[in-house]
């Protein structure tokens, strides 16, 4: 009950609301102009939340309808969604289903930081019913015969883990940059030539911006290689070059992704990415989310260096292969 | 004045033009230490003097054995308390199971300066950026931060100042796990490293690192290198994730184990 009251308290920053939620927002953002940095770059620095009430995907129910209604049909979805990230919901002792965080137990919660009011039902805005598009008939083989390999193997050792658990790539790092159930915070930084995203869980990615080309080797890396321009006031970076093994939603090393990122006022930017892989979805797809500009600063993750989590997860099973070996010697088969 | 000023801009943009010939400016007139910088010594194997030796797994062979080098600290050898050499000396011993880069944790500072892979500096007037190919090592440089460390982290709290053409950025809040070299060199978490950078030229930087710990150390002590730009066209930082590389150190023992051949006796 407490996170109810958090979260009407603390979820919106007033003011910006109109302008993430107008449809043609882009038209009504040119009238003030965009401070600059010293040399000249449109000035997008600070640290920025990532979390908003937006699902990726809009529920099925409100169909072709791109923002609520009013404010009160927004708050129902909001409220659910704070409470999906914060898994805030009952669940049976003793099913895997109840071993989790409690994210307000450890300061985590979404609703203590600040989340620009967002009245998009979806952060996926193309196609047109908010989904992301289905998986081509070779994506979806892909998919399963993944799926399948895995299964029964899932404790087996790291390599079987995902990539977060391993420490090797977060969502709030890899383009497009999505909001994750906790610390989904980022902070951008500039340099004559350089814009730098830094995902507090992740890596600072170096984006040049000083108009060199793709590099021609295309040499794969887990978090692609980016590169990045000014249109006007919009920083747009195109990411190309993923390690296959990064397959970012079942997505091959043909992936290509579109950043813009755009300052809306003071305290947000608005964040817009295209993802197109032709060996992966029949048709490009898109979305938008406002980043919300936080106090203080982002602290060191050092993901790796603390990682007990994989180590404890495989010894868990490991202990429960031993337990069930020593039942069966226990117990012979009749 | 303004064409002083427009001239140092120019110099701030990469070397795509050409190679660099004086020293470049920042806009406010600093000296401009944006670029991939990277030593080329042994000090990641040895601080001090040594000569070379055996790899620390045999069967490696000599491509893995230890580089001579003539050392980087100041005097010669590091002022360790008695007890403090001790522990360096158990750290050498026990290195492939403790040397935190064998598991890929953050080099802290000053060791990822000088481990073998490039590093890039971003500089503008509020922060100076250095992100370590190592294991993707990231700092903020705070420009005249005055803050202090919230708390311990691998790579520390950096306030940074400039003195003359010289940056200066003291270190603290450092967590004491990390080690110097892959000899076992160390402080503690009541370490405060002063680092020193200064272009001496449009390619090269002198770097200097003072290192103060009263519980490891009799006095301060300091290193000294010169770091080299990376002039490579088209060079930029490619990814080190060696989280991979370091799982089957860390977390192979906790592997599901192969169970014996069947089709034998039965």
């Amino acid at each position: 009950m407490s996170t109810r009251t958090q979260l009407m308290a603390g979820v919106v920053v007033a003011g910006i609301a109109a302008l993430i939620a107008a449809p043609h927002a882009d038209a009504q953002t040119k009238t003030k102009s965009v401070p600059k940095t010293a040399w000249g770059d449109p000035d997008i620095t600070g640290a920025y939340a990532e979390f908003t009430t937006a699902p990726l995907e809009r529920p099925a129910e409100l169909a072709s309808q791109e923002f609520f209604s009013s404010r009160d049909q927004w708050q129902v979805y909001a409220q659910k969604r704070i409470q999906e990230v914060d898994q805030d919901v009952e669940t049976a002792p003793g099913t895997q289903e109840d071993v989790h965080y409690s994210m307000g137990t450890f300061k985590l919660s979404e609703n203590e930081g600040t989340t620009s009011l967002n009245m998009r039902t979806s952060i996926v805005t193309q196609p047109k019913n908010g989904r992301i598009p289905a998986l081509t008939p070779a994506a979806a083989v892909r998919r399963d015969a993944a799926a399948a390999a895995r299964k029964g193997h899932e404790f087996d050792g790291p390599e079987n883990r995902s990539l977060t658990e391993r420490c090797i790539v977060w969502p709030s790092t890899l383009a497009p940059i999505l909001p994750r159930g906790y610390n989904s915070n980022l902070q951008i930084f500039q340099s004559p030539g350089y814009v730098i995203i830094q995902g507090e869980m992740g890596d600072a990615r170096m984006i040049p911006t000083d108009g060199r080309a793709r590099p021609k080797d295309n040499l794969p890396q887990w978090n692609g290689t980016s590169i990045g321009h000014w249109e006007g006031d919009t920083f747009v970076v195109e990411t190309a070059g993923f390690n296959p093994e990064t397959a970012w939603r079942n997505s091959t090393e043909k992936l290509r992704v579109t950043e813009r990122i755009k300052r809306i006022d003071d305290t947000s930017l608005e964040y817009s990415f295209t993802v197109v892989d032709p060996d992966t979805w029949a048709e490009p797809w898109s979305g938008v989310y406002p980043l919300t500009k936080m106090d203080g600063l982002l602290f060191e993750y050092a993901c790796t260096e603390g990682n007990y989590g994989l180590a404890n997860i495989l010894a868990g099973e490991r202990k429960r292969e031993r337990d069930a070996a020593a039942r069966k010697t226990a117990a012979p088969a009749k | 004045m303004k064409l002083v000023t427009a001239a140092a801009l120019l110099l701030t943009l990469p070397v795509a033009a050409g190679p660099l010939t004086q020293i470049p400016k920042a806009a406010d007139g600093h000296p401009d230490l944006s670029g991939v910088w990277q030593a080329v010594n042994t000090a990641h194997w040895n601080l001090e003097p040594h000569t070379s030796a055996y790899p620390a797994v045999i069967e490696l062979g000599a491509q893995f054995a230890v580089p001579p080098g003539l050392g980087v600290v100041d005097g010669g050898t590091i002022p360790y308390l008695p007890a403090a050499r001790a522990e360096r000396d158990k750290h050498f011993v026990n290195r492939i199971a403790d040397d935190p880069e064998g598991k890929c944790y953050l080099g802290g500072v000053p060791r990822s300066t000088y481990m073998p892979y490039p590093f890039q500096i971003l500089q503008n007037t509020r922060d100076v950026i250095m992100v370590y190919q190592y294991a993707t090592g990231f700092r903020r440089v705070y420009v005249d931060g005055k803050d202090e460390a919230p708390l311990n982290a691998w790579m520390g709290w950096s306030n940074g100042h400039w003195e003359g053409s010289t940056f200066v950025v003291e270190v603290t809040g450092l967590n004491g796990q990390t080690w110097l070299d892959r000899a076992g060199n160390y402080f503690s978490d009541n370490a405060k490293v002063t680092e020193r950078y200064t272009l001496t030229s449009p390619n090269h930087m002198r770097y200097e690192a003072t290192i103060e710990d009263p519980t490891v150390f009799s006095k301060p002590w300091t290193i000294r290198m010169p770091l080299y730009r990376i002039v490579d066209d088209d060079y930029r930082l490619l990814e080190f994730k060696c989280e991979p590389y370091a799982e089957e150190k860390i977390y192979g023992h906790l592997r599901k184990p192969v169970p014996p051949a069947s089709g034998g006796s039965k």
